[in-house]
């Protein structure tokens, strides 16, 4: 939308797809005025108020001929435009920068070739980027309305995008493909910046990114709790008693609550099995004031080794 | 001739009925006459489309600013959900065959009934455990789906609400669908009246004859694909979800294979209707009979060739997305020599523009706004910006609601004296089509915007830059309900204490037009021989009509 309204080009794809809409566009409004104008004209023009005879005409060929031939032309054009601007969006150029993107329900992980992971796309300005897209779980779509793409992640496949982008600046990534409860809030942003900036963050070993929020993390000594984050449990529980959508995994074992099982209401004491349980099934037991089908089973999410280390974990925030 | 006027005709068939009692409930759950058929659908879809249309509202209203305004995010994702579910599987794909093809489409024939008159029953009955079933599925354990109407996998396979349920009743709508198709085309093959070759057959039993091929032939596979997911989610077996060894773009494939020709049995039908109520208030023959025939048919073929359009940026091979992108050009080509003439027919006319026609002037309007952004939407390059955002949803709102939702209010205008012998309040008539068409664009012109400006679809929250368009596309939800309603009342007083109508009110010369308002249960007095082309209005000095 930047380009569209300020002249700038965020990225080279912002104008070729700006300027195959404009095309499109530009004809169709020409024929809709048309059909529309005619359709109304000959209302008041042959008006049964003014007494006309009708004449009855079956049909004419010459007529046909020239409204099957004159939209074929156009739609040709349109489908070449097209076309044309697709082989751009998906050329990749040889040196583009790879950098690997992994979704899941309900943010994104950015892998980078030296190691660095952040949870926004860091990129520097002109240089063709790929990206190489897996998802942890369910179908999304990275889409960066301002560069005018965007390509689904699909379950089980690696897809990819690629563009270069044109300007510095800050520009959202959204996720396109329903994915479930916070599908909406799966934004995160593409954060664009000159070579320069972007070689002195590259090889910072200290983060000055949004990573900070992950860098805190692994600053509380607690084994593989980056594997909580990664699997996306932290979208919803919390390791700091704070309780939004899911119950706080902060000191929980060895604690009472009162859950609901097949809608009765009972008292359980967490532990270990407990823990595993409501990984695996969810919904068997409701903690009290929380809601039913609100967390997917991870049986599909977490491997067996996985999902020792993330019991131990939660067992182990204090 | 027939002059339903002067000879006080049979019982019509409110009084005589095919079971033994002609009034009460059975007399009409039991009724193998298309009649009644037709008018129970239409007692049932409406119900649906206003449970359909207040869910659009509800999902308005939680729109109408950032944040939470009335729901969570759970309640607005199922609402989305169940609003497609009704108005794509309840409303849209029955909608005008199951309503007005059972009504109308023998007594265009100048037949007595459809080729299978229990079948038909049959159809109606399944129809109805099928939306008995929807409704049943709200509260099973899990609460209401929440996939969207689309039921993709892996989602739809790991989701813990109640998914299993309602698929299985689209599974059961289908061979409703399937079993409606079978008959009319039955009916069209073996019950036209003597001399009605194909080529005096009015254009909507075209329409509802290409309709029907598709129904029969595509059906089938969302059937299966269904039960694909049913089996996958109950027993783990690996078809779609990758986590076991399935392939999600599988499910894609063999969903739109269905769903993409089912976009034209939605809007077949509703161009059929058009193409009736053109000619009628025109007084002249229609323009290019045979080229609108024509081109239902190679819309319904084509139409099974370009279902990948639904996926250019699903990761599907580049290759295979040029090849989509080029045949959806050439499917659109079809409709644009409808729509051209359609507006040639009104050339050299005597135009009435009655509400039958004015609706049909809306239509048309609509029809091609959701037309020609359908062509934004077929380019490869523009489409990967704008595939699921709010400029689709924007896009099958016009053609879906704009294009056959209108015609449905259209045919409805047009027919509603024939089906209930009673005639509506006509001014209020024209002014609920201009409400109308305001209320349409208010509604839904500004996710245009919103979409090219990158607002993605099923989006229960959305940035502040929206803010407005979203809340102007708000109130445009307001004034559409407040239309519909008004609509509906129009027409239910007309039925109460409306003034009796004239057999042939706008000097239609079709057959349905040439029997009594309402129709004897065997629909006419006389045996029917057809000797005009379908449109011929020189007939009309030999025929009754209400000449004012
Ligand atoms: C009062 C009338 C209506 C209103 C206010 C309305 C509003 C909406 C809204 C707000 C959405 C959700 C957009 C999103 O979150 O992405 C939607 C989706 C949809 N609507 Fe409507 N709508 C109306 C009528 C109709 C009609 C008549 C049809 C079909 C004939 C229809 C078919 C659909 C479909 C298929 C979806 C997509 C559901 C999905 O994403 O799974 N709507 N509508
Ligand atoms: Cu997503």
């Amino acid at each position: 939308m930047l380009g569209f309204f300020t002249g700038y080009a965020p990225a080279s794809t912002t104008e070729t797809v700006d300027n195959v809409m404009l095309f499109i566009v530009a004809i169709s409004v020409v024929l809709l005025i048309g059909v529309t104008a005619t359709m109304i004209f000959f209302v008041f023009k042959y008006h049964r108020k003014k007494g006309h005879k009708p004449v009855d005409i079956h049909g004419n060929l010459l007529l046909e001929v020239i409204w099957i031939g004159i939209p074929t032309i156009l739609v040709l054009a349109m489908f070449y435009y097209g076309y044309l601007g697709f082989s751009q969006i998906r050329y990749i150029p040889e040196d583009a920068f790879q950098i690997n993107v992994t979704a899941r329900m309900w943010s994104w992980d950015f892998n980078y070739p030296n190691g660095k992971k952040t949870d926004s796309l860091y990129i520097p300005v002109g240089k063709p980027i790929k990206l190489i897209m897996e998802s942890a779980d369910v179908n999304h779509s990275l889409f960066i309305p301002a560069f005018r793409i965007k390509e689904d992640v699909i379950a089980g496949r690696t897809t990819y995008l690629s563009f270069a982008a044109q300007v510095e600046g800050r520009y959202d990534i959204a996720c396109a493909e329903y994915c479930g409860l916070k599908h909406s809030m799966m934004y995160t942003a593409v954060i664009v910046m000159d070579e320069k900036n972007f070689e002195k963050w590259y090889n910072d070993s200290e983060d000055i990114s949004e990573t900070q929020e992950e860098v805190a993390m692994a600053k509380f000594e607690i084994p593989s709790i980056n594997l909580l984050q990664e699997k996306g449990c932290m979208t919803c529980h919390t390791i700091d008693g704070s309780e939004k959508l899911a119950p706080s995994f902060k000191g929980i074992v060895g604690t009472k609550r009162i859950v609901l099982t097949d809608g009765v209401e009972r008292e359980v004491i967490v532990d270990e099995e407990y823990i595993r349980r409501s990984i695996l099934y969810p919904n068997a037991d409701i903690v009290k004031g929380f809601a039913f089908g609100m967390m997917p089973t991870q049986t599909y999410n977490l491997n067996e080794e996985e999902l020792d280390k993330v019991v131990e974990s939660i067992m182990s925030i204090n | 001739m027939a002059d339903g006027n002067a000879h006080v005709a049979a019982k019509s068939f409110y009084e005589e009925g095919t079971t033994k009692k002609s009034t009460g409930i059975t007399s009409w759950l039991f009724s193998t006459d298309h009649k009644r058929i037709g008018l129970m659908y239409l007692v049932t879809i409406t119900a649906f489309f206003f449970v359909g249309a207040l869910f659009g509202v509800l999902m308005r209203l939680e729109l109408m600013a950032p944040g939470e305004t009335i729901m969570g995010a759970q309640e607005y994702n199922t609402l989305f959900t169940l609003h497609g579910v009704i108005m794509i599987f309840l409303f849209i794909i029955p909608g005008i065959p199951a309503i007005f093809g059972n009504f109308f489409l023998p007594l265009q024939l100048g037949a007595k009934d459809v080729a299978f008159p229990r079948l038909n029953l049959l159809s109606y009955w399944i129809y109805l455990i099928g939306s008995v079933l929807v409704i049943l599925s709200l509260f099973m354990q899990g609460g209401p789906i929440d996939t969207g109407w689309t039921f993709y996998v892996p989602y739809s396979v790991r989701t813990t609400t109640s998914v299993s349920l309602p698929l299985f009743a689209a599974f059961v709508l289908g061979f409703s669908s399937i079993l409606t198709g079978l008959n009319f085309i039955v009916t069209i093959h073996r019950m036209r009246a003597p001399g009605m070759n194909f080529f005096r057959m009015p254009l909507f039993g075209w329409s509802i004859y290409a309709t029907a091929w598709i129904q029969v032939i595509a059906t089938p596979v969302v059937g299966i694909t269904i039960l694909l997911v049913i089996i996958e989610r109950s027993f783990g077996v690996g078809i779609f979800d990758p986590a076991l060894g399935g392939d999600p773009i599988l499910f894609q494939h063999l969903f739109w294979i269905y769903s993409h020709p089912a976009v034209y049995i939605m809007i077949l039908p509703a161009m059929g209707v058009v193409s009736e109520i053109i000619p009628t208030f025109s007084r002249r023959t229609i323009f290019g009979y045979t080229p609108i025939a024509m081109s239902s048919l190679a819309i319904a073929f084509v139409g099974y060739l370009v279902w990948a359009h639904h996926m250019f940026t699903s990761g599907m091979s580049d290759t295979s997305r040029v090849i989509f992108s080029l045949l959806t050009y050439i499917v659109a080509l079809p409709s644009g020599v409808k729509v051209f003439n359609w507006v040639a027919t009104m050339y050299k006319g005597s135009i009435d523009p009655k509400p039958p026609f004015l609706w049909v002037m809306s239509f048309v309007f609509l029809f091609s706004i959701g037309g020609l952004t359908g062509l934004v939407l077929g380019s490869i390059t523009a489409d990967i910006h704008v595939h699921d955002t709010y400029f689709v949803v924007s896009h099958f709102h016009y053609v879906m609601f704009g294009g056959t939702g209108t015609i449905v209010f259209a045919a409805l205008y047009y027919w509603f004296p024939k089906m209930f012998g009673k005639m509506y309040n006509i001014k209020w008539a024209n002014i609920n089509a201009l409400f109308y068409i305001i209320a349409f664009n208010v509604l839904y012109f500004p996710k245009f915007i919103m979409g090219y400006q990158g607002m993605p679809r099923r989006y229960y929250d959305y940035l502040p830059e929206f803010a407005d368009l979203q809340m102007l596309s708000t109130i445009g939800s307001w004034i559409m309900f407040a239309t519909l309603v008004s609509i509906f009342l129009n027409l239910y007083l007309a039925i109460k204490k409306g003034k009796k109508a004239h057999n042939n009110p706008w000097g239609g010369v079709t057959l349905e037009w040439q029997t009594s308002s309402p129709p004897p249960l065997l629909n006419f007095d006389r045996e029917i021989t057809v000797n005009h082309e379908p449109y011929d209005f020189s007939q009309l000095k030999e025929l009754d009509y209400e000449s004012k």
